[in-house]
């Protein structure tokens, strides 16, 4: 069992006043809240101030907790002491706000399992029932997937409740069906795939947001797929017939004679499928040949004689 | 421990539909929450069918992940359900921007 340093996790000392530990505690739950931080591992560090808060809050359990000494560090191997916590008495409630399900190993040691609910034990009693938890995970899938519609096994980490009442994770193969023309934020429910629930309660369902992996060549927004498409000097001038690649294939398409980098032409419905299917856009990028060889450069050379072309003038220069 | 089977897998897009009792129960809460969700203009039900009655309400996907937004903000950030709503807006219009962002940028945000 590792050590915690609640104190590190708060981001306070060790001697802060009750008033520290409640502001560092709003300011670190808006920050890491999974609905609202975009950072990589929120939802861990939500629950690891949650964890923190619960100890140090609690004048009682935060006096116990500093018994242990400073002399620990975050991580290190850690059994609690023989006898450590005579005189304190924390079972049976205490737990307001926090799922103490998710608190760590070295807590439970610590304090004993809690409920946020006000019951204690797992729920193993006859006669009580309660609904499952549900469970957010996110699943990154390719483009192509979306655009297809694909079977994919995804393996996600569950907590399951074990015959003695304790909370194992076990890992969870599930294989889905990834529905065509989903698009990324859209989210998918799989009923009973949450936590067990307790007594004759429902398990609670799995909710999967979906998020599309980096494409080398396609952005997306919403059901719209957007790709830069590098043209000659000439095809823009003249106009020409190009292909184009696409989630469904390549596909011809006209450029307009006099076309300039940045403008966005439309391929209507080549976007990911749906009720209304998106579009592709495509965005043109004129690329212009290094001039090499003597005859390449005469012809730009050429081309400054003929065309009087000042693309500043707008400038005023 | 591996399944074989295929799950059923239900799209909480517009087409998603969900009753105002379903809600309550899913999420283990009262009516009255979510009819306050719906004054607050936070979500909208689909149908109204009695002016005055909230029992044939309707509620679609993205309205569905808004009440489970509201409900976890409200009990773990101690904000009531104006500040709720605020944030959820704003979070949306951020989600927005960078999407459009993530379109003129090849670095991935």
């Amino acid at each position: 069992m590792n050590y915690q340093d609640y104190y590190e996790v708060m981001g306070v000392k060790r001697d802060a006043t009750q008033d520290e530990i409640k502001r560092a505690y709003r300011k670190l739950a808006r920050k890491y809240h999974p609905d609202v931080s975009k950072e990589k591992d929120a939802e861990k560090h939500f629950k690891e101030v949650g964890e923190a808060y619960e100890v140090l809050k609690d004048p009682e359990k935060r006096t116990a907790y500093d018994q242990l000494g400073s002399q620990w560090q975050a991580g290190q191997d850690f059994n609690p002491p023989p006898g450590w916590d005579s005189g304190f008495e924390f079972s049976g409630g205490g737990y307001t706000d926090a799922n103490a399900a998710h608190f760590s190993d070295f807590f439970e040691d610590l304090f004993g399992r809690g409920s946020s609910h006000g019951f204690s034990g797992a729920g193993q009693q006859q006669g009580f029932h309660m609904q499952g938890e549900d469970h957010q995970a996110k699943v990154m899938i390719s483009l192509q997937d979306a655009y297809n519609g694909a079977e994919r096994a995804i393996t996600l980490q569950v907590p399951k409740v074990d015959a003695s009442g304790h909370v194992i994770t076990q890992s969870h193969t599930l294989n889905i069906k990834i529905p065509r023309g989903i698009t990324r934020g859209q989210r998918i429910r799989l009923r009973g795939q949450g936590s067990p629930g307790m007594g004759q309660g429902k398990p609670g369902d799995l909710y999967l947001e979906i998020d599309f992996e980096a494409h080398p060549l396609y952005r997306v927004e919403n059901r719209d797929i957007y790709l830069d498409l590098p043209i000659t000097p000439w095809e823009a001038a003249l106009g020409a017939s190009v292909s184009i690649p696409t989630l469904g294939g390549t596909v011809e398409m006209k450029i307009p004679a006099g076309s300039q980098s940045g403008n966005k032409l439309r391929l209507k419905g080549r976007g990911l499928p749906g009720k209304v299917a998106g579009d592709q856009f495509v965005i043109l990028q004129i690329e212009t040949p290094k001039a090499k060889s003597e005859a390449e450069k005469k012809l730009y050379r050429q081309m400054e004689e003929e065309m009087k072309f000042n693309p500043r003038s707008r400038l005023g220069v | 421990m591996t399944k074989k089977r295929e799950e059923i897998v239900e799209i909480l897009d517009e087409s998603f539909e969900i009753s105002l009792a379903e809600i309550c129960r899913n999420y283990t809460v009262q009516a009255e929450t979510i009819i306050e969700m719906v004054e607050e203009g936070l979500i909208e039900p689909l149908i109204e069918a009695e002016e005055h009655s909230s029992v044939h309400w309707r509620f679609h996907g993205p309205s569905v992940h808004r009440i489970e937004i509201a409900l976890r903000l409200q009990r773990d950030l101690n904000v009531n359900l104006a500040g709720a709503s605020l944030a959820i807006e704003l979070l949306e219009e951020i989600d927005r921007l960078k999407q459009r962002l993530r379109i003129y940028n090849e670095e991935k945000l």
